[in-house]
């Protein structure tokens, strides 16, 4: 599904990802730790092709194919999605109208035609109940005086609704409460299948409880250091970080 | 690279072409560049006007003499050399009281461009529209339908000569001939405009709605809207403009009178889309105008307004809530691009008891542009418990662009009730990045953020204009991120 070779990327003059390596398959679920300022977020925003981000050597592709040249919104076309650690509002540009945009933005791209507005809503309306979002939720402005549970709930809301190749989930379990973190994980999982890909980006152990990874993988200074199963997460919460980083 | 930059929506926006730029050939009748009492007598004859007008004009040109054009307003432009435009011209064809059939080819050809629909037949909306091209009302359609109800909608040009009672009562009522320089010249010159009297207790039972169109190079229009609504009546009236692309600068100087007498509702709407000038300033429309309504007891007078045209516009439509429990509202949205400058905002005069007022204003700014938003709020010493809230919104595009707020209040009565709030946001990279990362591409993603931004003014617009309106700003701002 994913492959990342070599990737070095930088933010203005400093070198945040150094050479960074990662395969991951349809139907894995990946989790990528690592301490602060490591390039966790970096790696996450050069994949979704945020161009304040140069990538100075190595390759990204999905289903085999180079993403370099592919701006944002054609990356997203192809599939790829990214829940952000920090939503941003769109004042007067309610939750539906905008999902309702962006679907018919990647159908248009994909050649097919406007989504119908019965088959839209009936969508919403399961995706919906899937995260346990209420009807008047959908009206109002898109992240516009949310609670940090419910920008998070809406990301996860906006995944089910383009259901992506390869989901990017960025810090989603920070800010949330443990009945929040539930609903968002429960969502997550049942979006899950064999066809596509997750990547958890996390500090904690405890988000991996509820979605738990095939692989989990350390990021320090812009590099992959060590790679495993699910019980690294473990060993991370217990030790920390140190004893991998010098 | 396929990456879209910000230069490739630079240079999109430099090769975007204003829509309505055409022109169109009729064959016209011009009046000589130049302005002095004989032209106007000579525009006052050609509209075979009684005597009392033509006096009314002379008396307006005489006081126009002794002033002087403005300088207030936040904007620059090169005043206009008033004999270097001529004062009349009209399609030679035109003639609102023939059939359609008799109308020019090329006429109807250009009313096909607009998107207007003259066809009665086909009542494609339910409006019932005047068409002023240049200094002439040529069509007006309903007009049986209307009068069954005792409705009158006519060019202003035949309300004087069929309903010189009310053109008289009512003309210069709201904006004296000596109100300001435009005013006065537009008093001197005016060549046309719509007429609509709706009679005590009566709903209008369709949208009315006037559409400017200018013509001719060379000339400049000067339009005189009067809309009376008597007792108890209701009136929802739209205008809509636009003009060839031009490198000389046209002007428009308006004047709109409005009056609700007791317990009656007028919503006034416009979509101002004047040719804006090129990427590099050249051309475009000076739009100079003045809009008052009075309000008598209980009545209500809503202004909404979509500017997105015009190379430099400065215009006020203003509220006098003059009887108790007078309502005024004023829905702005703004958009200035490349060179454009506008300077406009309202005046709300609460002289009345428990008068209300609402002004929400939403300015967009993008390119080299100015947009000032210019505002009074005025409560008279016997205006009771006036009520007044105000929010004016800007939002910028680039950081070569100005944004400008400039509210006055002047409070007389200690028992009113002021709120004014003001927000200055700029379209963030984050909030685009977020729309791409979702597939929407860039155009769109500003498209949503400016129609999120003026929803509450978006939704002020009757139904039939608001997706008009919609379109228009996604026009006007294409490209424009910077």
């Amino acid at each position: 599904m994913l492959k990342i070779e070599n990737l070095h990327a930088k933010v203005e003059d400093n070198d945040i990802l150094k050479g960074l390596n990662i395969e991951v398959k349809a139907g894995e679920v990946h989790a990528i730790m690592g301490p602060n300022g490591a390039g966790k977020s970096t790696l996450a925003s050069v994949v979704a092709g945020n161009e304040n981000y140069e990538v100075t050597e190595g390759t990204i592709s999905l289903e085999g194919e180079d993403l370099e040249d592919l701006s944002p919104d054609e990356r997203a076309h192809k599939g790829v999605f990214l829940s952000f650690q920090y939503p941003v509002e769109i004042p007067g540009v309610s939750v539906t109208n905008f999902i309702k945009t962006a679907i018919n933005a990647k159908r248009k791209a994909n050649g097919l035609q406007d989504m119908p507005a019965g088959e839209m809503l009936k969508m919403i309306r399961e995706k919906s109940a899937l995260l346990e979002i209420k009807k008047d939720f959908l009206s109002r402005s898109l992240n516009e005086g949310f609670s940090g549970g419910e920008k998070k709930r809406n990301e996860i809301f906006q995944m089910a609704m383009l259901e992506p190749k390869l989901a990017i989930l960025d810090e989603t379990d920070s800010g949330l409460d443990i009945d929040a973190l539930r609903i968002v994980a429960n969502g997550v999982n049942k979006l899950k299948s064999k066809d596509n890909a997750v990547i958890v980006i996390t500090h904690y152990q405890r988000l991996l409880d509820y979605i738990v990874p095939d692989f989990v993988h350390v990021l320090a200074d812009g590099k992959i250091i060590k790679s495993g199963g699910k019980e690294l997460a473990l060993e991370l919460e217990e030790k920390g970080y140190d004893w991998l980083v010098k | 690279m396929s990456k879209y930059t910000e230069d490739d929506l630079r240079e999109e926006l430099k090769t975007q072409e204003y829509e309505y730029g055409f022109y169109t050939y009729l064959d016209a009748e011009t009046f000589p560049k130049g302005l002095n009492e004989d032209v106007i007598r000579a525009i006052s004859a050609k509209k075979e006007e009684p005597e009392w007008m033509t006096e009314w004009r002379l008396d307006a040109f005489r006081k126009w003499e002794a002033m002087e054009e403005p300088e207030w307003a936040n904007v620059t432009y090169e005043k206009p050399n008033f004999q270097e435009i001529s004062y009349y011209s009209a399609p030679k064809k035109a003639d609102p009281n023939k059939s359609l059939d008799d109308v020019d080819p090329e006429l109807l050809e250009m009313y096909r461009k607009l998107g207007i629909s003259v066809d009665e037949q086909k009542k494609l909306q339910n409006v019932a529209v005047d068409i002023v091209v240049d200094s002439v009302s040529v069509a007006t359609t309903f007009k049986k339908t209307l009068n069954e109800k005792g409705i009158i909608f006519c060019p202003i040009s035949e309300a004087i000569k069929e309903h010189p009672e009310l053109v008289k009562k009512y003309m210069g009522s709201v904006v004296p001939k000596t109100d300001n320089f435009y005013a006065a010249l537009n008093s001197a010159v005016f060549t046309d405009g719509s007429f609509c009297y709706i009679p005590k207790g009566v709903t209008c039972p369709m949208e009315l709605s006037t559409y400017f169109r200018i013509n001719e190079g060379g000339t400049g229009q000067f339009e005189r809207t009067l809309v009376v609504a008597d007792e108890g009546s209701f009136v929802s009236y739209l205008e809509g403009c636009t003009a060839p692309s031009r490198d000389e600068n046209q002007l428009h100087a308006a004047v709109v009178e409005l009056v609700a007498m007791d317990d009656a509702e007028i919503k006034y709407s416009t979509v101002q889309n004047w040719f804006p000038g090129d990427k590099n300033g050249k051309g475009g429309v000076f739009n100079f105008v003045t809009k008052r309504a009075v309000c008598e007891t209980n009545a209500k007078v809503s202004w909404t307004q979509v500017e997105t045209g015009s190379a430099v516009t400065w215009k006020y439509p203003s509220c006098i809530l003059k009887g108790d429990n007078s309502t005024g509202e004023f829905y702005s949205i703004a958009v200035t691009n490349n060179y454009q400058q506008a300077d406009t905002g309202t005046k709300m005069i609460h002289l009345g008891k428990n008068t209300k007022s609402t002004i929400i204003s939403k300015g967009i700014s993008a390119g080299h542009s100015h947009n000032s938003y210019r505002g009074l709020v005025k409560v008279n010493s016997k205006a009771e418990n006036a009520r007044n809230f105000s929010q004016c919104d800007s939002l910028l595009m680039g950081d070569l662009c100005g944004a400008h707020t400039f509210p006055y209040i002047e409070v007389k009565n200690k028992s009113a009730q002021i709120e004014h709030e003001a927000t200055t946001s700029k379209i963030g990279e984050d909030q685009l990045f977020y729309c791409n990362q979702r597939g929407i591409d860039t155009e769109k993603a500003i498209a949503l953020i400016v129609n999120g931004f003026s929803k509450d003014v978006l939704n002020k617009l009757p139904m039939e204009f608001a997706v008009e309106a919609q379109k228009l700003l996604e026009i006007s701002l294409e490209g424009s991120v910077g």
